[in-house]
Order: C-alpha cells, then structure tokens, then sequence
C-alpha cells in the first residue's frame, strides 16, 4: 500500500513536471542553429505550403515564428545570468556568425628610412625626461614646447661669429635656419608615406644647404636649365660651357669576374654571325610572305573567273560557293608548293 | 579619405579625433546604415524606408531628399555618400513601372559596394497601421530565419548574412533578459521572404524559463527577390578577414582530452631535501665547520599533472 502511494506520487509528480515543460518545449524534426551571441537562430526544417496555404497566412507565419523563438529564448535560459543593478543580465557567447568587416584590417605602417637606418646600425630610443635644469633661470623646465629651458629664441643677444657678414641679421638666420629644417621635415615625412604606398615620388632636386659643392652647383645649374616650358631645348650654352655629366643615363658593366659561361655564349655567337656569309633565314617572314603571294594570285584568278562570267543574273549563292571551293584549292595547291 | 590618411595632417586635436574615428580599427564599431530614396518612390516605399529606420534607429541615417541614382548601375554616388556619411550598410528604395516598390539592401567593403540584392515588396503593413505598444527604440532584435532556402540557395545564403549584418545591431557581451522583446522573423518559401516583426510577451510556465507569447507590431513585409549583385569569392573572403591581433592565441602546454578534461605539463625544480626543515632536535643541530655534502642530481623534473 505504501510502495503503491510512493510510486502514484512520483507518477504524479512527473506528469506535473511534464505538464510544465509542455508549455515550453516545441518539437522540430531537425535542430535548429543557434548563435546566441548575436540572437540568432536558423531554422532548416522544410515549411509544408499546404499548411501556409490551408491556414490563415498570418496566423501559420506567428506560430511558426512563436515555436523558432520559444526555443531561441529557452537556449538564451540556459545561459549563466547575474545581477546587475535590479535586472538579471544574461552573459552573451562570443557571436559565430562571421560576418564582413566593414573596412580593411590595419597594417602595420612600414619602417620610415630612419627606422631603417638604425636598425641595421642598432640605434635604440633613448627615454629623456621631460623636466631638464636650466641654468639661466634657475629652475626645471620643459626640455621642448613652450617656456622650454636654454630657449635659443627667446635670446635678445647673438654674438656674430668672426666668419659672418657684419651686416646680416643673425635672428633673422636662425629662423630662417628653422624653417629650412621644418620643411625638409615635412619633405622626407612625405617620401616616407609616398614610399610605404609605393607611389613614386619625384625627385628632390637641391635641398638647402649652407655651403653647396662644386657637384651640386653644377646640378643646380642644369636642374634650373631644364626647368623651362620646353624642358631646356632652346636654352643656350655659356661660351665655354662644359655638357654636364653623369646626368640622366648611367652605363652598366659586365662584373670583371664572375659568369665565364655566358660571356663565352657571348662571344661565340658574336662569331657566328660573323662567321656566315649568307643572310639570316626568317621562317615566319618566309611563310607570311609565300602565303600572301598566293593570296594575291589566287584573288587574280577569282577575279578572272567572275570577268568572264560577267553579269549573269543573281547567283550570289552560286558565285559564293564557287568561290570558296575556288579558296581551298588555293590552299591545296600552296601546300604543294611548299613542299 | 582614405588615400589622404597620413598625408593631410590634422591641424586640431578636434580633427584629428574625427579622423581617427574614421579611420580602420581593429574592433570595429557598429555598421551603420544609410536609408535614402531614388528619384521616383511610392508612398509604400517611403514608408517602408522610415519603418526600417525607425527599427534600426541609432546607426541609421535617413536621407530626406531624393538621391537619382542607379545602384546596380552605378554605384559611384552610393560610395560617395558611404564616404560622406561613415555608413557601411545601405537602403535604397525606388519605384518605376518596371521594378515598382523597390527596396536595395547592400553593404560595402572599405567604401565599395560588397552585396546588393534588389527586393520587391509585394505587400507592406507599416508599423503605425497596426495599433498596439510597440518596442522601445534601440532594442536589439533577436534574428530567427526559417526555410530551407536559406541553407542551400547561394543567393539565400547572401541575403540571410546582409540582413543578419543589417539588422543586428550592436554587438554585446550581456544582455537582459526581461529586454528580449523584438523579433524579426524571416521566411523563406515559395520564392518569396516574409518579413515580419513581433513583439515578445514573457508569460510564467511555471519554470525558469517563460513561454513565448508573440504579438504582431509591424512593419511586415512580403519581398520578392529581383536582381542580385553579389562580391567574387575572393573580395568576399578577403572582407571576412581577421586581422591578427585579435585571433584568439594557441596556448602552449595545455591539452585536452575527450572528457574535456584539461592537462598541463609542470617544469619543476627538484627539491633539496637537504634544506628541509624538520623536527627541531639540539642533537641535529649543525655544528660550525661542518660541511654538508650537496646533492648533485638538480636537474629538472617533469612530470604530467592534471589541473
């Protein structure tokens, strides 16, 4: 009697536990796909279109749609959840659906011509305070940027070196000094960029310098000689003006030593040529040339035919075919003949 | 804008935090889309325009004029406005004899048009027609596709992935769960995609989990399937490209086993019993001079320990 009402209660209590999930629980032949990362569910199963045709559109696509999305939330359930300021937060999985990006991952912006350099020379970054001592006032300043210590521009005073002009502004030079710096700066930042998308970038031409070179002088001069309209075509020559040298075009060498093989390739076909008396053989130039001989003949021929006959009637289909067949005995006959 | 980046130097802080925003990252934000009208729309296609934004509100821009342009055609003035705008989702609707009540749903890729699909609404309820409490706005939709459609046709599959990618919204880590309110519910069958949105209703079951009670909000839409554009194989998988940073990173020594059991293998020291401390005793204690004779064996042990 007892094991009787134990087993009715735990029968009981089943179907009631039953009776719950019922509500909850939707059956689908096949499993749907989750990505519950981004809310997200798939369903694969194949629609009945006599169902969406035999009952109401709307109310087959709610309940369809209702069964897709009781299970989509009973898998969301299943996540942990906290407590986040009086509402149960569900912590989401990373979404698996992988979509496009919207531009172009980053790369790593290419090494400038200093990264470069002192890589291959193994020059590291220095960390520099911020604050240097100046002397001058007596305090720690800035080492750059505004109220900066030993401020070279804030000077009321230069000495004028013994080699300079007495005349010349030296406040003036400095600044001048400055700005030559900024906008060779910005010059070689430019080259960097130009040279990182592999644009070519035109030449530099003379950057300023305080003492120019005999070479660079020269190049000064042709570089401004070329920068006309005409490219210098019609500039004239000082009296005893040399060309100028090594513009342009630069001869290349063979190495003095290294591939003996090639260069006895070299010069035994050098001798060959000169060896043979006769001239080349050109197969290709040969052949087209045979082959539009007997074009033309054979175009003479046709020619001749169709004179003869004259106007008789309309046997354009008649001519047409007696022509082509006039065509592939030309061919035969050029096949003969090359032989 | 992106030729310029690097070379054209903002001159403000101001202007350079535009530019960085702008600029490619490596989690990206969220797509935004652009929803703007052809030379020619039907009232149907201006609502549905403005039912769409409202739906995909934040991350949305609705252009107001008319743009005459033809995306399958030539997409150079959709590029520009995806420039302009930093939207990378886009919505152009239209209606002429030939194609009436047109809706274009596409993305881009770094400013270039990546998908296009070309949809024909054959019927439209707007959302104001159908009067009952509707979502707040900004609520991100849970996504249910139906139909088999979306599993084995080609052109399926693209318009399932746009139209996750259109509709998703932000991308989040947590979300609550009393917040589960909107459902977009895509269906696929007979040649046509059934649109439909719905509000949740979280009824008690009786356990954890509530049962779903749905409720019509709109906008619906009955689409049919007009032209496609869809990127080359390459353009599409160099899009989905990660960048490498945020690959996940293989970790070195830890293994599983079928169980899900975690092993690690543990480099150890051997351990000098000579330096351990036992029982204090006056009788072992060291007296000076002594020497200890040291252990020669020190080299390291391995041994596999499960975690």
């Amino acid at each position: 009697m007892a094991a009787c009402s134990v087993e009715e209660l735990l029968a009981k209590a089943e179907q009631e536990e039953a009776e719950k999930l019922r509500s909850i629980t939707v059956h689908k032949e096949l499993d749907l796909d989750f990505d519950v990362g981004s809310l997200l569910a798939c369903d694969k199963n194949r629609i009945e279109s006599r169902d969406f045709r035999g009952q109401k559109k709307e109310d087959f696509l709610r309940a369809l749609a209702r069964d897709n999305t009781q299970l989509l939330i009973n898998e969301i359930w299943k996540l942990q959840t906290e407590r986040v300021e009086e509402a149960i937060v569900a912590k989401l999985p990373e979404p698996s659906t992988r979509l496009p990006r919207e531009k172009a991952p980053l790369k790593p912006r290419p090494p400038t011509k200093w990264e470069q350099f002192a890589k291959l020379k193994g020059i590291q970054k220095k960390k520099k305070t911020n604050l240097v001592w100046d002397d001058t006032a007596k305090e720690w300043r800035r080492r750059w940027g505004y109220k900066r210590a030993k401020d070279n521009t804030k000077e009321w005073l230069i000495e004028v070196p013994e080699t300079a002009d007495s005349n010349e502004d030296q406040f003036s030079k400095r600044t001048r000094a400055k700005k030559e710096r900024v906008a060779k700066n910005e010059l070689n930042r430019l080259r960097n960029i130009a040279r990182a998308q592999k644009v070519k970038s035109p030449g530099v031409g003379l950057l300023p310098k305080a003492q120019q070179s005999r070479d660079e002088l020269a190049q000064a001069v042709s570089v401004a000689r070329t920068s006309t309209a005409s490219a210098g075509r019609f500039q004239d020559r000082l009296a005893k003006e040399k060309a100028p040298r090594n513009s342009g075009k630069r001869r290349k060498f063979e190495p003095l030593i290294g591939d003996f093989s090639s260069e006895r390739q070299k010069q035994l076909e050098l001798l060959k040529v000169l060896d043979s008396r006769r001239p080349k053989l050109d197969i290709t130039k040969a052949v087209n040339a045979q082959m539009r001989q007997e074009d033309r003949e054979e175009a003479a021929a046709k020619h001749g035919r169709k004179g003869g006959k004259g106007r008789a009637g309309r046997g354009g289909k008649m001519a047409g075919r007696r022509g082509k067949r006039g065509k592939a005995e030309g061919g035969r006959g050029g096949g003969k003949k090359r032989d | 804008m992106t030729q310029l980046d690097g070379i054209v130097k903002p001159k403000t802080r101001r202007s350079k935090r535009f530019m960085e925003s702008r600029a490619p990252k490596l989690t990206e934000d969220v797509k935004r889309a652009m929803i703007m009208k052809g030379g020619n729309t039907s009232q149907i296609v201006t609502e549905a325009l403005k039912d769409i934004y409202s739906l995909k509100k934040p991350d949305a821009v609705l252009y107001k004029k008319k743009n005459i342009a033809r995306p399958f055609e030539d997409s150079t003035s959709l590029e520009f406005f995806s420039k302009k705008t930093d939207c990378s989702l886009f919505l152009f609707g239209s209606h002429n004899k030939k194609r009436p009540n047109n809706l274009i749903f596409g993305r881009m890729f770094d400013f270039h048009v990546l998908d296009m699909i070309e949809l024909g609404i054959e019927k439209y309820v707007s959302l104001s027609e159908i009067k009952n409490s509707k979502c707040p706005e900004g609520t991100k939709p849970m996504l249910v596709f139906a139909g088999e459609a979306f599993d084995t046709d080609n052109e399926y599959k693209r318009l399932k992935s746009l139209l996750i990618d259109f509709f998703r919204g932000p991308n989040v880590s947590a979300v609550r769960l009393a917040g589960l309110e909107h459902v977009l519910h895509f269906t696929a069958l007979e040649g046509k995609v059934y649109l439909r949105s719905y509000r949740c209703l979280l009824k008690k079951s009786g356990c954890r989990t509530p049962r779903i009670e749905l409720e019509e909000i709109g906008p619906s839409f009955d689409l049919v399937m007009r032209r496609t554009h869809l990127a080359s194989d390459d353009l599409y998988k160099l899009a989905h490209k990660q960048p490498k940073a945020l690959k996940p990173k293989k970790k070195k020594n830890i293994s599983h086993d079928a169980f899900g059991t975690t092993f690690g293998r543990v480099h150890m020291q051997k351990q000098d019993l000579s330096k351990l401390q036992t029982r204090k005793m006056k009788g072992l204690r060291k007296r000076k001079g002594d020497v200890v004779a040291e252990g020669d064996g020190q080299e390291p042990k391995v041994a596999k320990v499960e975690k």
